[in-house]
């Protein structure tokens, strides 16, 4: 009140960070960089060592069926088609299972057994591969035999699902049978599931209340509300869920290369003997593999790698942009 | 509507109310008016989830039925034979058969809500003991090994494939598990939490970049993780397959699920607690020491164990970068040094009973590894930052009740006197004393 007159001085707002922020700064960014470092370092590794491989095999590469590096005849398509084959098999298998069991979590379980499945899901999901593995090796495949043989024997006419030798003879025997795309595409649907299920149940938990409430007061039952306001909100987890399982199936080594018995030709016949995989090619071959084989190898991987990159990141960009991934932010 | 609007209407009703006194009062009488419950009957409470008679009717009705004509078909009418297909024709008739029973006495539309609900419920049963019985598998056949005790005390180096089970054990692939997720745990939960710390407390654009690269990460395949390491750190430099190359494998992988579930954790902190810290004049460092890290730390821990879970089950890095041995080896830095799922990979293939018992055996114990890792992650974890559990409760409650005595026991003047407030200078007291004043009633 004293000095009216005399003009304010004015003060810089901009402070000094103390001592302990400037280190906690330096610190949080070194980790930061570190981790950044780490993880372009794995990319540029491949990418240049790939890159090797990749000069001398040129656009070939991704038509190539065979794989022999050394005679340097070699490609991914034939490795290429088993890795896909299996993963959309495993989500024929996985994806009615997830949509089934995220709604049966969300909608229909109440109170303890609720969030028992919850934890029963998450638990799931941190079973090792090589447990399924096992399970896919001894058991499921002296199991699942008989149902190749009768969808191979009344479905035939499907393509996909003849089985017959190189003549065109339908084949009947088990031995026909063992270590398909088929039985490995099964055991990785189910390790899968529990991924898809609990990105799935995230996304339906958040439908809106008032929009169920106004469905039951119109009088719907509970399904219709299912299928009118929770299905519709929770699509971008459905859509999200499904590329995030895609791409730990297309990873998928131990367990596929378990039950598969490799082969380097495009087999069209899903229930037939002998399939491949990307990942299952690298545990495989990279013991014996020369330099120039490693490098091949590598540029397999790469492959497979940007392939689930894209998986992955577009899954997220669904996610987020949808109306349940919006809300989470 | 605005509040504006709801004051002046309340205004407008409210002289004629019968209650003289304040305008406050008015709003409340005005707005809402509860009927008197006295001689209302009140009915015995209903449980509005059981099932009636019929629905279960339904149910069994179905079922049983469904049982009985697979049963026939199978065995008398029809040549199938075979457990899936008599599944698969089971299920479908209790389908057709539950479709009839509820059509009896519902319209279309409470059909298909049964019909889908019958369908949700046979998925989440399917995909359960489905799972539960890939879990139970393992378990069941590795009970062969599991009893003899030597196979948690002794190595495979003196055990051949043709040697009964009372010869050789794993404890060179647990000692191998161990060492490795150590020595991976020891890089990844630093970094991590640290990286997560960086990405929700420092922010900016480089921040959203490490999120967007950790994110990418996650979709590296495992098995190109042991390539990776192969390649750059066996070849290039060890030269031979180490423990040490294996935790660098398991590390690649676990890092970026470490940092991505510890990032979900930390945003998960209220703001206005930040805000508090900011507020009494903290530093960054000491707000994130003192406040965030604290509240968020039953959810970091459960982040750091599950990554921990998924870690140690990874066979695929492993397979390309430990090699394989059946001798103990304590030094990471030289020699094969072999883990859990590799051992159980290594053994089953072989055409042995016996090596595939022992395989079964480990299975079984890197699963009851895994269980315990994830039941521990649960005890600790399951709820949000800042949320206490029963017993944590009660402790505030008694810490509080304890402050309130302690407070209330000193002498009366030893106590600071809360200054006038400037508003009302005409009410008989300063409402700050009042909380003083009804504690010294209460005594």
């Amino acid at each position: 009140m004293s000095k009216i007159d005399a003009p304010p001085v004015r003060r810089s707002l901009v402070s000094a960070p103390s001592r302990s922020d400037s280190a906690f700064k330096a610190v949080t960014f070194t980790a930061g960089v570190t981790t950044v470092g780490i993880m372009l370092a794995v990319g540029l590794f491949l990418s240049i060592r790939a890159g090797a491989a990749l000069k001398v095999s040129g656009f070939s590469f991704l038509i190539e069926q065979q794989w022999s590096p050394d005679t340097r005849v070699f490609g991914i398509a034939a490795i290429l088609f088993g890795t896909i084959s299996i993963a959309i098999i495993a989500m024929c298998v996985a994806v009615p299972l997830a949509i089934g069991t995220a709604l049966l979590i969300s909608e229909v379980a109440v109170g303890r057994l609720k969030s028992f499945l919850v934890s029963m899901v998450d638990l799931m999901a941190a079973v090792p591969s090589v447990v399924y593995g096992l399970w896919g090796l001894f058991f499921l495949q002296a199991n699942v035999i008989p149902v190749s043989q009768w969808i191979s024997t009344y479905f035939a006419w499907i393509p996909f699902f003849r089985v017959s030798d190189a003549s065109g003879q339908s084949l009947t025997e088990a031995s026909a049978f063992t270590s398909s795309a088929f039985i490995a595409g099964i055991v990785v649907g189910l390790m899968v599931v529990p991924t898809q299920t609990s990105v799935m149940r995230e996304a339906f938990s958040q439908a809106p209340i008032g929009e169920r409430e106004g469905a039951l007061a119109l009088g719907s039952t509970r399904w219709g509300m299912i299928r009118t306001v929770v299905i519709p909100f929770g699509r971008g987890g459905i859509i999200g869920g499904t590329m995030l399982g895609l791409g730990r199936a297309l990873g998928e080594t131990i367990a596929v290369y378990m039950i598969i018995s490799p082969i380097f030709t495009i087999n069209w016949q899903l229930l037939k003997t002998g399939t491949n995989s990307v990942s299952a090619l690298i545990a495989l071959r990279y013991g014996e593999a020369s330099d120039f084989g490693l490098s091949a190898l590598m540029a397999a991987g790469l492959v497979l790698f940007i392939i689930t990159l894209i998986v992955n990141f577009t899954a997220s960009t669904i996610v987020a942009r949808s109306r349940s991934g919006a809300e989470t932010g | 509507m605005s509040t504006t609007l709801d004051l002046a209407s309340a205004r407008n009703f409210g002289p004629d109310d019968r209650l003289d006194g304040l305008e406050e009062s008015d709003f409340a009488a005005s707005g809402t008016s509860i009927p008197s419950v006295e001689g209302v009957e009140t009915g015995p409470r209903r449980n509005l989830r059981k099932a009636t008679l019929d629905e279960k009717f339904n149910v069994i009705g179905a079922a049983v039925a469904a049982v009985a004509l697979t049963t026939l078909l199978f065995g008398w009418f029809t040549p199938l034979t075979g457990v899936v297909g008599w599944v698969i024709v089971a299920f479908l008739l209790f389908l057709g058969l539950y479709v009839l029973l509820v059509a009896l006495r519902s319209d279309r539309q409470e059909v298909k809500d049964r019909v889908m609900t019958a369908l949700l419920v046979s998925a989440g049963v399917a995909l359960f003991s489905a799972l539960v019985f890939v879990v139970a598998y393992a378990l069941i056949r590795g009970r062969e090994a599991l009893p003899h005790l030597n196979f948690f005390t002794q190595t495979m180096e003196l055990a051949g494939p043709l040697d009964p089970l009372s010869l050789g054990g794993i404890v060179h692939a647990i000692v191998g598990s161990l060492i490795q997720i150590g020595i991976a745990l020891v890089i990844t939960i630093p970094l991590g939490i640290t990286t997560a710390v960086f990405l929700n407390e420092i922010g900016g654009r480089f921040a959203r970049f490490v999120r967007t690269i950790a994110d990418a990460m996650t979709a590296l395949p495992s098995i190109v993780a042991g390539l990776f390491v192969y390649a750059a750190i066996i070849q290039l430099i060890t030269h031979q397959r180490s423990g040490f190359a294996a935790a660098m494998a398991i590390t690649v992988m676990m890092l970026p699920i470490v940092i991505r579930a510890s990032d979900v954790v930390l945003r998960l902190v209220p703001g206005n607690l930040r805000e508090a810290s900011y507020a009494l004049g903290s530093t960054r460092w000491s707000t994130v020491w003192h406040v965030v890290l604290p509240t968020a730390r039953s959810g970091l821990v459960t982040a750091v164990i599950l990554g921990t879970a998924r870690g140690i089950g990874e066979t695929s890095p492993v397979l390309l970068t430990s090699g394989v041995t059946a001798v103990l080896n304590f030094n990471p830095f030289s020699g094969p040094m072999i883990s859990l799922p590799l051992q159980v990979f290594d053994f089953v293939k072989s055409p042995e009973p016996n090596m595939v018992a022992r395989g079964f055996g480990t299975a079984a114990v890197l699963l009851l590894l895994v269980l315990g890792l994830f039941t521990v992650a649960r005890l600790i974890g399951g709820r949000g930052p800042g949320q206490l559990s029963d017993r944590q409760r009660r402790a505030a409650v008694a810490a509080s009740a304890g402050d309130l005595q302690r407070m209330s026991a000193r002498p009366l003047d030893e106590r600071v006197e809360a200054p006038a407030l400037p508003i009302a200078p005409q009410s008989p007291a300063p409402s700050s004393t009042a909380p003083t004043s009804s504690e010294e009633t209460s005594q």
